[in-house]
């Protein structure tokens, strides 16, 4: 029953573009940051290079949106409308 | 008393109440008398509303009052909060776009919803429910201690059930205006809050420094006040071998879990398309920012010698009145009275998107699954609406019958069990390979093993010998008595190891069920649906059905 008819259309869409969002996680390595100096206004480094990493997310998910935005919208799934309305007594 | 500050909190209280029963006339739909629009204030918000709404759902009151606090008593680790919201939405961005669109295609309001379509089994979706039902109720408490932490500042600190009366004023009003706008109250609210927020903090960052000698210097004399005292052998500016793990695994998940619990979810399904959701995973790390120089003023607490209040109705020094003594010691009057406000309005908007969130689980998931399968729209979104008085008069008794402390532990567990529909809610979004009965066992062991650790865990300093925290260490794991890291004093995270324990019980019985061919549920999804974007012709009517 699970492979249940109208499987149609990629279930995952995959664009080497996603692997930016794994960078920020560079961040959990405490190995890396964990220094006093140099420190940077009076902070030490553990709390603005933490700050800097805010920069580092923003941008990773900034290059990601960028350039995925001009994916086709799937739009690969014809006469499905069926389907849905029989659905409908017990899905909503 | 301090007369100026409750003044000037009092009429921005005011204010947010208007905006609260004004809300239900703005961008109003066809009907309130539907969850669609009650419950996800019409699934239209773009993309500043959202960036409000979910700004102010994430960024709780009891955030910008306890991770502080944090900092002021155990310096370093306190800071895992800045991590955590960095990484938070490169881990998100994807999962969160398939949810909003198999959510907008199928009218999905809850993650309950979700997984009883994807998976058609009303056992997964219950335990869904339930655990985002129990974790959300605390969290619900938290944000009334840190009002009643801003409250007691001001000078509001009675005894007993009087001490509570402000409190329980201030909750009775948000209700109130729930019951009658739904998420539009919140959403509305938010800019006000953060407006404030936003300026309170900025002042706080560069005034305070500027006054107590530099960062430098505020840094130092945390530093000296650490090393000085020996409570707490793991605090320090730094972190040190024994808490590094600890320090990741906590960020990392605290992170997988933040989208997990409902209320995330439900400002995520108010958006109008993927591309607001996309926009707000670039732009709310303004919050994140935020949330990083917020915490550093626990080291200026430090460096000021403020001291936090004693609570009057526990008898304790309640180390979460820190931020509030603070800008009560620095600021004068009129601008301590705004930054209470904004800590205290704060509470308020997350306050009635988790009750919002809790009460859908309770109307979709529980009360139309197993009592009226009948339920008209109309009907359900009035039980949603009672559901939602319920659940805050629940948290205010919470916090006057019952030890705060006793929240701060639930929410703490809470954390832990969320995480354990991360399989299920998470997960499935990608793949069925888990099987349904797979995905039971291991909720159900990653349940049992977070509980188990977290009984184990004692905290000295609050003289506590069970429940005292979420850092175990690895000494005291243990697999049916066998202590892989005996004499180990690394900590971990709690929840993280619960999760890895669930995926595995949840990986070996799919194994075996799926060797016998036993039958995994119904699918009513479509691959297809999870890039439903706006303007597709599949999605669901909002507020129709």
């Amino acid at each position: 029953m699970s492979e249940a008819p109208g499987k149609a259309g990629n279930g995952l869409k995959w664009n080497n573009w996603n692997l930016l969002l794994l960078v920020p996680l560079i961040m959990l390595i405490t190995p890396l940051i964990n220094f006093d100096g140099p420190r940077l206004l009076g902070l030490p480094f553990f709390y603005w290079s933490q700050f800097a990493f805010v920069i580092v997310g923003v941008l990773s998910v900034a290059i990601v949106y960028v350039k995925t935005r001009n994916e086709p919208v799937d739009t690969s799934a014809p006469d499905r409308l069926s389907v849905d309305d029989l659905d409908e007594g017990e899905a909503k | 008393m301090q007369w100026t500050e409750l003044i000037i909190f009092a009429l921005l209280f005011v204010v947010v109440t208007v905006l609260g029963f004004v809300a239900a006339r703005w961008q109003r739909g066809s009907t309130l008398d539907h969850l669609d629009e009650w419950g996800l204030g019409g699934r239209k918000f773009g993309s500043w509303i959202t960036w409000f709404l979910v700004g102010g759902d994430l960024y709780t009151a009891y955030t910008f009052v306890a991770v502080p606090a944090l900092v002021f008593s155990a310096g370093a680790t306190g800071f895992f909060a800045l991590p955590y919201t960095v990484i938070l939405y490169p881990i998100v961005f994807l999962p969160l776009l398939r949810m909003w669109s198999v959510s907008r295609v199928h009218g999905y309001v809850t993650p309950a919803d979700y997984v009883r379509g994807r998976y058609g089994s009303q056992l997964l979706a219950l335990l869904v429910a339930v655990t985002g039902i129990v974790a959300t109720m605390p969290y619900i408490a938290l944000q009334l201690v840190g009002l009643e932490a801003v409250l007691r500042t001001i000078g509001l600190n009675g005894s007993g059930i009087l001490g509570h009366l402000p409190l329980l004023i201030a909750f009775i009003v948000l209700a109130v205006y729930t019951y009658q706008s739904g998420l539009r109250a919140p959403a509305l609210i938010a800019f006000v809050k953060d407006i404030l927020i936003y300026i309170v903090i900025l002042v706080a960052v560069f005034y305070l420094p500027a006054k107590l000698g530099g960062w430098g210097h505020i840094v130092d004399t945390a530093k000296a006040k650490f090393d000085a005292t020996t409570t707490n052998p793991n605090d320090g500016i730094l972190l040190n071998s024994n808490n590094q793990l600890q320090y990741a695994t906590l960020a990392l998940g605290s992170a997988l879990a933040l989208f997990l619990y409902p209320h995330s979810l439900t400002g995520a399904l108010a958006s109008r398309g993927r591309n607001v959701i996309k926009r707000n995973m670039v732009a709310l790390p303004a919050y994140s920012l935020l949330l990083g120089l917020l915490a550093l003023l626990g080291f200026v607490a430090i460096s000021a010698a403020a001291k936090p209040i004693v609570n009057q109705a526990t008898g304790r020094a309640d180390s979460n009145t820190i931020i509030p003594v603070l800008f009560d010691q620095q600021f004068p009057s009129w601008f301590a009275g705004i930054a209470f406000a904004a800590i205290g309005i704060g509470a308020l908007v997350p306050a009635a998107i988790m009750s919002i969130a809790a009460a859908n689980l309770w109307t979709r998931n529980i009360y139309k699954e197993f009592f009226r399968r009948d339920a008209s729209p109309a009907q359900e979104a009035k039980q949603a609406k009672l559901a939602s008085l319920v659940v805050k008069f629940g948290a205010v008794l919470f916090i006057i019958l019952i030890d705060p402390q006793f929240s701060i532990d639930l929410q703490l567990i809470g954390g832990v069990i969320i995480l354990q529909t991360l399989p299920a809610v998470a997960i499935s979004l990608y793949t069925r390979w888990f099987h349904v009965w797979g995905l039971v066992a291991g909720w159900v062991a990653g349940m049992a093993w977070g509980f188990a650790m977290l009984y184990v865990i004692p905290n000295p300093a609050a003289n506590k010998a069970h429940f005292g925290g979420s850092a175990l260490a690895l000494d005291k794991l243990s697999l049916f008595g066998w202590h892989p890291f005996s004499g180990s004093t690394v900590q971990i995270y709690v929840g993280f190891v619960a999760l890895i324990g669930n995926l595995v019980v949840a990986a070996v019985v799919t194994w075996i069920l799926r060797a016998r061919k036993v039958p995994n549920g119904l699918d009513k999804t479509q691959n297809s649906d999870y890039h439903a974007d706006e303007g597709d012709p599949r999605l669901k009517e909002v507020a129709v059905h």
